[in-house]
C-alpha cells in the first residue's frame, strides 16, 4: 500500500541565500552579542566597550557562517529539516571553536584552554539556535496566507487538453448532432462557472457529486464507448455534508487522463461513496495502462487536494493512493478519501 | 507543392483516437475538397491500426494526433519514415506546450485542435517532404518506443518491444529474437541499451535482454582450465546467451535477486 504521509512535519530551513534572511541573521545575532554585553556590563558605557570588543569575535565568525550557509544552502534544504537543523548547529559551533583557538594563537591572548574554546561553541549554537527558531515561528506565522493563495491558483486550473478537446468534440457535433452540441456547450460553461468560482468556500456533497456527473458527461462524448463510468452510492449518504470543492472532479479528471486515454480499449472508471461510522469513504478506482509506474502529471493534482484536506480537516482526513496488479496481468489505480462527516466549521 | 501532384488527388491517412475528432476532420477536408483535391485514404484510432491500414497503399500525407493509446503519434511518425515512399506528416495536438515549441524550432509541421480550415488547407499546401529526422522524433518523444520496425520483402514490419526476448549484435546486423522468430533491425545496441534500459540488461557486449525474460544463469565448460563462463537460460526461447566476465560482476546482484 503506497500510503503517502500526511503533510510532512516541520518547515523547512530558510533560504540563507536570500538577502532578507541574511539580514535577519546579522541583525539577530548582534541583537543577541548586544544583549549579552549589558548582562555582563555594569553601566551603558561600560556595556559598549564590551559591545565592541565581543564584535571583534561576534563578526568575522557570523560573516564567515553567513558566507558557508550560502554556499551550502541548496543541499541543506534539500536534507530532511532535522538533519539540516543539525547541521547548521554543528556548524556554527565547529567554526566557532576553530575561529577562537585560531584567535588565542594569533594574539596570544589569555585562552582559557579547553573550557573556553568549549564555551565558545555553545554560544555560537546557542546562537544559531535562537535564529532557527525565530525562522521556524516566523515561516509558521506565515504560511495560511501562502497556502491559502496557492490553493487558489491551483484548484482553479483545469487540464488545457480537456477543454481544447472538449470544444474540438462540441465542434464535430455541430452540423451531425446541434441538439447534442448544445447541451455539450451548456455542460462545459456550467463546469467552467464551477471552476471559476471562490474556492475557499466548503460545497455540498451533493453539488460535488452533480459536477462529476457533467464532467463525466463531457468526456463521454469525446470517449463515447470507450468510458464507463460505474456510481456506486450508499443510500444513507449526508448530501448536505460540506466538503471542500473540486474535491473529487480532478481526481475523476487524472483516471481519464491516466487511465482511460492511454488504455485504448474500454474501461471502467469506479466511484463508491459510504458511510463508515463518522466518515465519509470515497473510492476512485481506474484501470492503468501496463506499468504501474506513477503517471507525472497527476501528483499536482493529488497534492493539491491532499494540502486542503490537511486545511480543512487537519489529521482527520486522509488520502490514500494505491496501484494495484491484478491477477489477469491488469492494473489498476485507487485513489481513497476519508473525511469526518461531523458539521464542519465554517 | 509542384504541379503534378496538384493536378492527382492528394492521399490522405487521418489518425485519431476521438472518434469526434477524426469526424470533424474528415468535416473539414470535405470543406476545402474543391480548394484541394484529395482523397482520404485510410482512418486510423491509433498509430498501430494506422500503420496496419496503410499496408501497400501510397499515403502522401498523414494528420496525426499526438496523444494516442498503443502507439503515439510521435512513434507513428517514426515508423513512417521508414516506409519505401515516406508520407509528410502534420501533427494535430491538442495542447502540449513541449511539443509545440519542439515543432516550431525544427520546423516541424503541426495544427492544433480545434482545427480550422484555412489552417488545414495551408498546412496541406505547404507541407514539408522530406521525411522527419529519426533523432528529432526520438527527442520529441516522451518515452521509449512500443514497436521496432523492420522490413522485410519490401514490407515493413512491427514488432512489439515487450515480445522481444533478445537483442543480439552480430558483424554489422542487429537481431531480435522474439518467442517465434528473430528479425534483421537497423539500430545500433548502444541506441537500443540507452532507449530500453529500464527493461533490457547488457549480458555481453553483443547481447542485450529483456529482464523478465532471463529464467536464471548457469556455469558452462565446467572441467578445462578457468575458462569457464556464466550463460543465461531464457524463459520462452531454448537457446543460452552468453554473459561476458565483464558485466557479470555487474549482473550478479540480477542474478541473486532471481534465485531468491
Amino acid at each position: 500500500m503506497a500510503s503517502i504521509k500526511q503533510n510532512p512535519a516541520g518547515q523547512p530551513l530558510p533560504d540563507f541565500r536570500n538577502s532578507g534572511v541574511m539580514l535577519r541573521i546579522l541583525l539577530g545575532v548582534n541583537f543577541l552579542a548586544l544583549a549579552a554585553a549589558l548582562v555582563q556590563s555594569q553601566g551603558v558605557q561600560d556595556s559598549l566597550q564590551h559591545f565592541i570588543d565581543m564584535a571583534a569575535w561576534v563578526q568575522p565568525l557570523l560573516l564567515f557562517n553567513l558566507a558557508l550557509l550560502a554556499v551550502l544552502g541548496n543541499s541543506l534544504q534539500r536534507a530532511p529539516a532535522w538533519i539540516g537543523r543539525t547541521l547548521v548547529l554543528l556548524l556554527a559551533a565547529a567554526s566557532a571553536i576553530v575561529l577562537s583557538a585560531l584567535w588565542s594563537h594569533l594574539i596570544f591572548a589569555d585562552a582559557g584552554g579547553g573550557q573556553a574554546l568549549l564555551r565558545a561553541g555553545l554560544l555560537a549554537a546557542l546562537a544559531a539556535g535562537f535564529m532557527l527558531a525565530y525562522f521556524a515561528l516566523r515561516a509558521g506565522a506565515l504560511s495560511p496566507a501562502l497556502v491559502e493563495a496557492r490553493l487558489q491558483a491551483l484548484s482553479a486550473r483545469i487540464r488545457p487538453h480537456f477543454l481544447f478537446n472538449s470544444l474540438n468534440a462540441v465542434l464535430s457535433l455541430i452540423r451531425a448532432d446541434p441538439r447534442r452540441a448544445e447541451t455539450a456547450l451548456e455542460e462545459l460553461a456550467d463546469l467552467f462557472r464551477v471552476l471559476m468560482r471562490d474556492h475557499r468556500e466548503l460545497v455540498p456533497l451533493a453539488d460535488e457529486l452533480a459536477l462529476c456527473r457533467q464532467y463525466l458527461a463531457l468526456e463521454k462524448l469525446r470517449l463515447a464507448e470507450r468510458l464507463h463510468v460505474e456510481w456506486d452510492l450508499a443510500p444513507d449518504l449526508p448530501l448536505h455534508l460540506k466538503v471542500p470543492p473540486l474535491m473529487v472532479q480532478p481526481l475523476l479528471e487524472n483516471a481519464v487522463y491516466h487511465g482511460i486515454e492511454p488504455l485504448g480499449d474500454p474501461g471502467t472508471i469506479r466511484i463508491r461513496l459510504a458511510r463508515r461510522a463518522d466518515a465519509l469513504q470515497l473510492d476512485i478506482v481506474n484501470p492503468c495502462a501496463g506499468s504501474v509506474e506513477k503517471p507525472r502529471g497527476s501528483h499536482m493534482a493529488l497534492d493539491n487536494i491532499r494540502e486542503r484536506l490537511a486545511l480543512y480537516y487537519d489529521l482527520e482526513a486522509r488520502l490514500d493512493t494505491d496501484a494495484v496488479a491484478l491477477g489477469d496481468g491488469r492494473h489498476e489505480y485507487r485513489v481513497r478519501i476519508l473525511l469526518p462527516c461531523r458539521a464542519q466549521r465554517q | 507543392m509542384n504541379a503534378p501532384a496538384l493536378a492527382s488527388p492528394l492521399l490522405l491517412l487521418i489518425c485519431d483516437d476521438e472518434a469526434p475528432a477524426l469526424a470533424r476532420l474528415r468535416d473539414l477536408l470535405a470543406d476545402i475538397a474543391l480548394e484541394l483535391p484529395h482523397v482520404i485514404v485510410a482512418e486510423a484510432d491509433n498509430g498501430l491500426r494506422a500503420l496496419a491500414a496503410i499496408e501497400g497503399l501510397r499515403v502522401d500525407v498523414a494528420l496525426v494526433d499526438i496523444r494516442m493509446p498503443k502507439m503515439d503519434g510521435i512513434e507513428l511518425a517514426a515508423h513512417l519514415s521508414r516506409l519505401e515512399y515516406p508520407p509528410a506528416v502534420i501533427f494535430v495536438t491538442a495542447y502540449d506546450t513541449y511539443a509545440v515549441q519542439a515543432f516550431e524550432l525544427n520546423a516541424v509541421d503541426y495544427l492544433v485542435k480545434p482545427v480550422r480550415a484555412l489552417r488545414l488547407l495551408e498546412a496541406l499546401r505547404k507541407v514539408h517532404r522530406h521525411p522527419l529526422p529519426s533523432a528529432l522524433l526520438a527527442q520529441l518523444s516522451q518515452g521509449a518506443r512500443s514497436h521496432l520496425s523492420c522490413h522485410e520483402r519490401g514490407r515493413l514490419l512491427l514488432i512489439a518491444v515487450a515480445e522481444i526476448v533478445y537483442f543480439r549484435a552480430d558483424l554489422k546486423y542487429v537481431t531480435a529474437r522474439t518467442g517465434d522468430r528473430e528479425f534483421l533491425l537497423d539500430e545500433s545496441l548502444t541506441h537500443l541499451e540507452h532507449e530500453f534500459g529500464a527493461k533490457f540488461i547488457r549480458l555481453h557486449r553483443g547481447v542485450l535482454a529483456a529482464r523478465e525474460a532471463i529464467a536464471g544463469f548457469e556455469k558452462s565448460g565446467a572441467g578445462d582450465d578457468a575458462e569457464t563462463q556464466w550463460q543465461a537460460i531464457l524463459r520462452d526461447v531454448p537457446e543460452r546467451l552468453p554473459v561476458s566476465r565483464r558485466q557479470w560482476p555487474l549482473l550478479k546482484s540480477f542474478a541473486r535477486r532471481l534465485s531468491s
